[in-house]
């Protein structure tokens, strides 16, 4: 969420409209402190209620052992932190997650990017273009696991008649795990899904170049095509880029949806949320355990958040 | 849409310097670097963009295809490689909301929209309030008040459902309405684009209308509000679509009880737990998307804005 909340700070206008409201001559509204109430009273006391009270309470529950119920039992101090970290399908969820990031980023990054030049540089029919690869970011994963599990990737679905036409043999996509094919359902469901969303990302930015930039180039001799795109285009994009590769990782390390549907209780390809969703509510209901491993998560991907800020310098104030 | 165009030339107009992206003369500099050059470069550029739209087009629509072929076919259509069944089931669409299917649809539908419309409206309305009150009334600790909303926006929302659901089951919300759309009502990311939105928005206006004696109230209902529509409606289609998409909450804390499921969780029910009959799924699956379909065809130019602006999909 973070990095979503400086985007949109990003661009924010300058300090000056705060700075000016908070002027000692401002304060003096009448009645500013009862007004105030009225209007952000009851977001902060839904937020206190609903998101703050369960952070406090998950946090004290994690120093418990508590099976089947939610108040606390008996303290055990980081006890089940440790097991958490010890048990080796909460590793291998987190490896899951990494593999499943490793393709989708790099793959919705370019394909997203690619799709974006291509409906910004013509000028016939581009809105057709545009709805049609932007019309799935209104399907569910629900319906687009379903249409991958008994549409293409079941015995005889699409993905088997285009195999055995070509000459192969027919798979079994969602169980082979040697060679792990089950990724090719994973990957491409959430690349069809996610695709135009990210394509309506970069076309913003691609729209924010200034013109300008490519007459000069033309006028020193440059030629449309992969020159331009490389020395103006994709340097132009570079915070755009960093916003589409935050957005997608930190929405990759909370994959459930695809997972759940297409893999159901599968003991493999189980990203972090199906690992944690089956600890803490499934059959075993051990809810310590379950908010150890949620504050477990929640750190890893804050970290991740600031350390890819510092890296790409994002969130400076004078973007 | 001209009334929208209206209104955001004068929000522009008015927005100090933050540099919006111009709208009206967005397509300005495309044509003209495509246009500029001629020769056979170009046109073997074209006709590669081409091919390459047209693949990308049908790898798009396949999914929708087999869906609506799916939907009106036989058991042994599915497996098929035929076009469309030869025989369309149209009664697959009965059928769903007939009282032998256990699917539970029509039941499944009406929670989904109860829970899309309250949850995006009401969410809208107290967001829409908190960022007025954070951009504008100048409260002495407005800031010890923003801080700690913008900390909670570091926090990813799917992590917390394990606390959320502790709290829930507190309540004794599990299986209700209650669980599925408060804790959704309070949304700290629209709180926050709805007080950047309102810093932006001209001053002027509000403070006529504060000098002639309008309270904060009346200059936010009468004034604000009224023209905000553009902003709004994007943030309410991202919402809307998001709510009736939302899966992991519901399935946390109304996947046992089938009277509060909503169409997310009665199709993955039934999906994961291998059904036999996969048209009548697949039916409920298109119609399940239909309401979105229709937002989409109707108000995409706000999706699209929202998108755009904010980073958010549902």
């Amino acid at each position: 969420m973070s990095a979503e909340a400086d985007l949109a700070g990003a661009g924010q206008i300058g300090t000056g409209t705060r700075g000016r409201s908070a002027k000692p001559g401002a304060k003096r509204v009448k009645g500013a402190t009862l007004w105030f109430w009225v209007f952000v009273g009851p977001f902060t006391a839904g937020l206190l209620i609903f998101a703050v009270v369960p952070i406090i309470w998950g946090l004290i529950l994690s120093f418990f052992e508590s099976q089947n119920t939610v108040s606390p039992q008996h303290f055990v101090g980081f006890q089940n932190y440790v097991d958490m970290l010890k048990d080796s399908a909460f590793v291998d969820s987190l490896k899951v997650f990494t593999i499943f990031a490793i393709f989708i980023i790099p793959l919705t990054f370019a394909l997203a990017l690619f799709l974006a030049v291509l409906v910004n540089q013509i000028t016939f029919m581009r809105t057709f273009f545009r709805s049609v690869f932007f019309l799935p970011t209104a399907v569910s994963y629900v319906v687009a696991s379903l249409i991958w599990k008994q549409g293409i990737f079941n015995n005889d679905g699409l993905a088997n008649h285009v195999t055995s036409g070509l000459g192969g043999s027919d798979q079994s996509w969602l169980s082979s795990q040697h060679p792990p094919l089950y990724w090719i359902p994973l990957v491409t469901v959430r690349l069809w899904l996610q695709l135009g969303f990210y394509m309506i990302i970069f076309l913003a930015g691609l729209q924010r170049i200034s013109p300008d930039l490519y007459e000069a180039a033309y006028v020193d001799g440059a030629t449309p095509g992969w020159t331009t795109f490389r020395f103006i285009t994709f340097p132009q994009l570079r915070a755009t880029s960093i916003a589409v590769v935050i957005l997608n990782l930190i929405a990759a390390y909370q994959a459930f949806d695809e997972f759940y549907n297409l893999l159901g209780g599968a003991n493999y390809g189980r990203p972090p949320l199906v690992y944690l969703y089956s600890t803490a509510l499934g059959t075993s209901q051990q809810y310590g355990l379950g908010s150890a491993g949620a504050f477990i998560l929640a750190i890893i991907i804050i970290i991740f958040t600031l350390i890819q800020g510092r890296i790409f310098g994002f969130g400076r104030t004078d973007d | 849409m001209t009334s929208v165009d209206a209104v955001d030339q004068v929000i522009e107009a008015g927005a100090a310097p933050r540099s919006r992206r111009p709208r009206k003369d967005r397509p300005a500099g495309t044509p003209k670097m495509v246009g500029a050059r001629g020769g056979a470069m170009r046109a073997g550029g074209s006709v590669f963009r081409w091919i390459a739209l047209v693949i990308a087009t049908v790898l798009f629509l396949v999914p929708f295809w087999l869906l609506i072929r799916n939907a009106l076919g036989t058991d042994n259509d599915i497996g098929s490689t035929s076009f469309f069944p030869r025989h369309p089931q149209w009664h697959n669409f009965t059928d769903l909301f007939s009282a032998n299917s256990d699917l539970g649809f029509g039941r499944a539908m009406m929670n989904s929209a109860i829970i899309a419309v309250v949850q995006t409206t009401g969410s809208l309305l107290i967001a829409a309030m908190a960022g007025y009150g954070l951009a504008r009334i100048p409260y002495r600790h407005a800031k010890l008040v923003f801080y700690p909303i913008v900390l909670t926006l570091m926090i990813p929302g799917a992590v917390t459902f394990v606390p959320s659901f502790v709290l829930m089951s507190a309540f004794n919300w599990l299986d209700t309405l209650k669980a599925l759309i408060v804790p959704g009502l309070f949304s700290g990311f629209a709180t926050f684009l709805f007080r950047q939105f309102f810093l932006n928005f001209p001053k002027e206006l509000e403070e006529a209308a504060r000098v002639d004696g309008v309270s904060y109230w009346g200059a936010f209902w009468r004034i604000v509000a009224p023209n905000s529509l553009a902003f709004t409606s994007a943030l309410a289609v991202i919402g809307f679509i998001g709510s009736w998409n939302a899966f992991l909450w519901p399935l946390v804390v109304a996947g046992n009880s089938p009277s509060s499921y909503t169409v997310q969780v009665a199709m993955s029910t039934f999906l994961t737990a291998q059904v036999q009959h996969y048209p009548q799924l697949f039916m409920a699956a298109l119609v399940s998307i239909l309401p979105l379909v229709l937002v989409f065809a109707f108000l995409q130019r706000y999706l699209v804005r929202g998108v755009a602006e904010t980073g958010i999909k549902g």
